[in-house]
């Protein structure tokens, strides 16, 4: 022993490497035979296993070594845990505030007194080092429920004018697979609703964990329920009828799928997605620093992160010295199991998901590429990929557009802080980005442009409760974390559920122009001459509606007119109204793009100054527009003024939000300054209701551009024209081209090319239940933004229904920009 | 060991230097983390750490009783049967200089004879340490003396004065000077006082001047300033030889000083180097540990290593 011992020390005092630093899998192992390595469902507070279902084995990625059997659930088992859910959530969402705060409080206790059991089962399970899972996934869960614990606490202050929804279906993925449990359960949990989750098949030994340890925190049975399945199971659980909203972290076809899955029953949705985020290296950075972080963007979960920062733009006058430096520093890098705590890389999750990273990589050096991966050793079995550089790519290349979902970092060199700017955006994906730059003003106007949920300014893939995560384009929509994250799981207290199911035909619906009022003349009597100022007989100076948009007036592109009738009689016309088609619909788009950043750049206090000025001139034509409004809808005069006066207070009312929902300061456990900035949500296309056809047209428009937006607007199908009249009203407001463009027409033909058009980045839509269905339909294919009734009119005289929280949220979307500080460490 | 031959004072590069503070504080709190070495390649890392100290005595009391007892230590840093335990009895472990004031470098001389240790180093701080807030001339002077007097390596510290106004030609020229007081044999350590020097990027500047002046090793302090011998600070001045190393060809020490104590430090501090520099900057001719209790508990540590008991502080020799 003597005689091997010292030749062992010798030889490592020699060559001075590193040693195995295991961590014991004892406790874990002892858990697992508890359950007789084989465990079920955790139903309403216990374990369920239902007979005969097939089983799937879980095994260590480090390893091949099997962990435990867990079973393929079925459709009766997501009708149990739903059921218990919905039983649960009588009583749960009912509790006093401070009594959900507690068992809040009491679960993230109970996860610190079992965090390196859950640290190793995790780390088992999913192949990540110990060091990640005990270092940043657990204390992240803990951390997530106290913060929570604290909405919970407020949730009847904070949250007075909101509700919760129900049940919430959550299906996870298995890169983080508690933490991101955690990310769903918390605020559902907090605003009073109950869950039921899925993990990720690979993945589902610590969500059980974790739901045995929450049943023995107190939590009341059916709260947090799991349920282990495929994937066609977790649509069962999408689809089942008393799962009031679904919750998903995932790959963006599988979000795309959910989306399609549940367009227009009614059910909430939240997707975060996937990503190709950049880490954008400026020639004012701390470049040694700037290395460093590029290791924690992309190598950090063996890169299967969806913020991975896996795209490399740097600076051209120090892009050599970069990729050197970064080259220099894989070198360094040790791959091994994923309970040694000196490892920097574990396994990957799959051989499936190993096959894809590898198919990448190899395509990219058939293609061309300089792919880079250090020379170090790799365990000889186990799913060991070695941290991969490539080169010598273009924005053409695929494993530049395409998320990897590995350590694969793809370079590319940019000229300008504006050229970063836009290869950072040049990509479908939006969840985040870095930026490396010790000058501040470059910093922070880089962190504003990148269209991306979450912005690190010199460091990459810090995470906080305070602070929410999720994000833009086909990243998703939604929020985890941070008051901004609650707002998934409520909403508003007036407002009924809704569960429905609409047969249409998505390839037809809304498809042939001129359906509805045809836009042809001989359908009403002749326009009848009158008494003029002069005293004689003749006819009024025919007025002519056209459509809008880039701030002017323009025939519709088909040359079409559609009659629109006087409320007492099928025969009087009141005047003709643009028919628009596709291509005022391209028109339009295009004119609010121009006008978007511009806009975007006013100051809060003139975007304010525009839109109260609107309420001057629209209280200019009171009369005249409620005598229209009387003479179209057949309301009372009376009626129609209120619905005059009610716009102009409402258009005060958004004026007045110009400059105070900006954003704010978010505590996270940052050393600096964690912002959340509420920026517009980009092109909004909105379908107008008919009831109320001044006030909704101007209900709907006016969050949405106070809040820096720019849209295309279809204004109620039967009665257009004060929608129409307003655009004088905006010429002589001030308000710049493009910012308000308004279609006429028919609703649903418009609403379809809008839904269907890609740089419209969300649709609100007042119309049909059909309407709806196709609308959250079609939007999966670039994930843009919904918001739709369902066919359900909404009062929008009542202030609760007609303004408030539930606009400025969908008129905004939270990105949240961390920026540690510090210069002075000593004297 | 190497020299550093130096080169011309480069301002463009010295000032093209910029630190993030928060981002290095990040790395060296997660290198720790990331890194440990267990069971024998504990053991083994820690006898290459005691193969690197400066074991340190700077007070204001030292006499030659208690250098005599220093250096004996030096000579036997690690009890003979815990050695030979490890197989490593007959590997010629000793520490890798002892450091006293220049009035004490004759001592030193002395007993690292009596102690059969002539070989080991002997470091001389010198330049008025700590604060260095005494005429140049006199600083020279000390320097030149305590060459004389047997030291075969010199500790000097950077006037902060000079460093903190920016006036970095000055810093170079006064440090070339002490260089030159050195002369071709001697070993330049250069102090940079990072705990006075406030930022980062001020001792990443500071790094690189004293280098472009020759230096043979940097260190971080003198133990004496209210910040010492930090994670973050050692990662900027190893990343400050890292670039040049790669600049110039030439390779520099590194030396942390000032609140090393325990084992465990030891090898984070080894680990660090090992991770941004090399193999070659695990050695006690690219790296030193300024330190006095340190060894005392890598003893301990090597104790419960071999015998699987945790010691008594008296059962160990004491320097």
């Amino acid at each position: 022993m003597a005689g091997n011992l010292g030749s062992e020390i010798r030889r490592i005092f020699d060559n001075m490497e590193y040693g195995p630093a295991p961590e014991s899998a004892d406790v874990a192992k002892k858990w697992l035979s508890q359950h007789k390595d084989s465990l079920g469902h955790f139903i309403n507070g216990e374990w369920v296993k239902p007979e005969n279902r097939k089983t799937y084995t879980t095994c260590s990625p480090a390893t091949g070594e099997a962990l435990a059997d867990t079973i393929q659930g079925e459709e009766e088992d997501v009708n149990l845990a739903v059921s218990c859910a919905k039983t649960a959530f009588q009583s749960w969402s009912q509790l006093p505030a401070h009594t959900r705060a507690r068992h809040l409080y009491a679960v993230a206790r109970n996860v610190q007194k079992h965090h390196r059991l859950i640290a190793v089962i995790e780390a088992l399970d999913n192949g990540k080092s110990i060091r990640e899972t005990r270092d940043c996934d657990i204390p992240l869960v803990a951390r997530h429920f106290y913060h929570y614990a604290g909405w919970a606490q407020f949730s009847d202050t904070e949250m007075r004018e909101w509700k919760p929804v129900g049940v919430v279906g959550a299906i996870v993925p298995w890169n983080f697979p508690l933490m991101l449990l955690t990310w769903k359960v918390c605020p559902a949990l907090a605003m009073g609703n109950t869950v039921v989750l899925k993990p990720a098949t690979f993945t589902r030994l610590s969500a059980l964990l974790f739901a045995e340890i929450c049943h023995e925190a107190g939590l009341p049975p059916g709260v947090f329920n799991v349920v282990t399945g495929n994937g066609s199971f977790g649509s069962k659980l999408a689809l089942h009828p008393d799962v009031d909203k679904v919750a998903f972290t995932g790959s963006t076809p599988v979000g795309q799928t959910l989306r399609r899955l549940t367009a227009g029953t009614g059910k909430k949705l939240s997707l975060e997605l996937g990503g190709k985020s950049p880490v954008i290296v400026m020639d004012t950075a701390d470049i040694d620093s700037a290395v460093e972080g590029i290791v924690d963007a992309i190598y950090f979960n063996q890169g299967q992160v969806c913020s991975a920062g896996s795209r490399l733009l740097v600076q051209e006058n120090i892009f050599d010295d970069v990729i050197q430096r970064v080259k220099e520093r894989l070198k360094h890098f040790r791959i091994g199991h994923s309970l040694d705590k000196a490892i920097d890389m574990g396994a990957i999750v799959s051989q499936a998901q190993y096959n894809t990273i590898k198919e990448y990589v190899d395509d990219a050096r058939a293609t061309g590429a300089d792919v880079f991966q250090p020379d170090i050793p790799l365990p000889a079995k186990g799913l060991f990929y070695p941290p991969t550089l490539i080169t010598n790519v273009q924005t053409v290349s695929r494993v530049v557009r395409e998320e990897i979902f590995g350590p694969v970092l793809v370079a590319l060199p940019f000229r300008t802080a504006k050229e970063a700017g836009n290869l950072g955006n040049n990509t479908n994906y939006g969840l985040a980005a870095s930026v490396w730059s010790e000058n501040l003003p470059t910093a922070l106007e880089l962190a504003i442009t990148l269209k991306a949920g979450t912005v690190w300014v010199n460091c990459h893939n810090l995470f906080d409760a305070a602070a929410g995560f999720g994000g833009y384009r086909e990243s998703g929509f939604g929020r985890d974390g941070g008051k901004e994250g609650l707002y998934e799981y409520v909403m508003p207290k007036w407002e009924r559920t809704i569960r429905q199911n609409v047969d249409i035909d998505i390839k037809t619906f809304g498809a042939s122009f001129g359906s509805g009022t045809s836009p042809t003349p001989g359908q009403g009597g002749p326009s009848k001459s009158q008494l003029c100022p002069n005293g004689k007989q003749q006819p009024l100076v025919d007025h002519t509606y056209k459509v809008y948009y880039g701030g002017a007036q323009k025939r519709p592109d088909g040359c079409y007119s559609r009659p629109i009738y006087a409320a007492h009689d099928k025969q009087t016309i009141v005047a003709y109204v643009g028919d628009s088609n596709r291509k005022d619909v391209r028109n339009a788009v295009e004119a609010a793009h121009k006008a978007a950043p511009g806009w975007g750049k006013r100051a809060a206090h003139n975007r304010a100054q525009i839109v109260y000025y609107m309420a001057e001139n629209l209280e200019l034509r009171r009369q005249e527009i409620a005598e229209r409004i009387s003479l179209l809808t057949g309301k009372t005069l009376e009626n129609s003024f209120k619905e005059v006066d009610l716009s102009i207070q409402r258009l005060f009312y958004w004026g007045a939000y110009a400059d105070k929902y900006g954003g704010n300061v978010q505590e996270t456990t940052l050393y600096g300054c964690t912002v959340c900035i509420r920026e517009p949500v980009g092109v909004v296309g909105i379908a107008c209701p008919d009831e109320f056809p001044l006030l909704g047209f101007v209900s709907l428009f006016a969050p949405a551009i106070v809040r820096a937006n720019c849209v295309v607007i279809i204004p109620s199908d039967k009665y257009p024209i004060p929608a129409l009249d307003f655009y004088q009203v905006f010429d002589t407001s001030d308000l710049p081209a493009g910012v308000v463009n308004v279609l006429s027409g028919n609703k649903d033909h418009i609403s379809k090319y809008l839904t269907e058009h890609q740089n419209v980045d969300a649709m609100w839509y007042f119309g049909s239940a059909e309407g709806s269905k196709f609308v959250e339909f079609t939007s999966a294919e670039n994930v843009k933004r919904t918001w739709v009734n369902y066919g359900k009119e909404r009062d929008w005289m009542d202030q609760d229904q007609g303004q408030g929280e539930e606009f400025l949220y969908h008129a905004t979307q939270c990105k949240n920009i961390w920026m540690p500080m510090g210069t002075t460490f000593s004297n | 060991m190497a020299h550093n031959p130096g080169m011309e004072l480069d301002m463009g590069w010295v000032n093209g230097a910029v630190v993030d503070l928060p981002a290095v504080n990040r790395r060296a709190a997660t290198l720790l983390t990331k890194r440990t070495v267990k069971k024998s390649w504990q053991a083994a890392w820690l006898l290459r750490a005691v193969t690197c100290i400066d074991l340190t005595t700077l007070s204001g009391d030292d006499t030659v009783t208690n250098v005599q007892r220093l250096c004996f230590k030096a000579c036997n840093p690690i009890r003979q049967d815990l050695l030979d335990a490890m197989g490593m009895g007959d590997y010629g472990i000793t520490v890798g200089a002892v450091c006293v004031y220049s009035a004490r470098v004759k001592d030193a001389v002395q007993s690292l004879k009596q102690a059969g240790g002539a070989a080991i180093p002997i470091a001389s701080v010198a330049t008025g340490f700590p604060a260095g807030q005494v005429p140049f001339e006199t600083r020279l002077k000390e320097i030149s003396m305590a060459v004389d007097l047997g030291a075969t390596e010199i500790d000097i510290v950077i006037s902060r004065d000079l460093a903190l106004s920016g006036d970095w030609g000055k810093v170079y020229d006064e440090i070339k000077a002490c260089k030159a007081a050195c002369g071709e044999n001697v070993h330049l350590k250069t102090i940079l006082g990072t705990g006075d020097l406030g930022t980062l990027t001020n001792v990443y500047k500071a790094s690189l001047v004293a280098m472009m002046a020759g230096s043979d090793f940097i260190k971080t302090s003198t133990g004496k300033e209210g910040v010492n011998a930090t994670m973050p600070v050692g990662l900027t001045m190893v990343r400050a030889i890292r670039e040049y190393f790669h600049k110039t060809g030439f390779k520099v020490g590194f030396k942390p000083a000032g609140g090393i104590r325990t084992a465990k430090d030891s090898c984070a501090w080894l680990a660090l180097m090992k991770e941004e520099l090399g193999d070659e900057w695990m050695r006690a001719d690219l790296f030193r540990i300024g330190a006095s209790s340190l060894l005392t508990d890598i003893e301990r540590q090597l104790y419960h290593f071999v015998t699987g008991r945790y010691a008594a502080a008296h059962q160990l020799p004491m320097a």
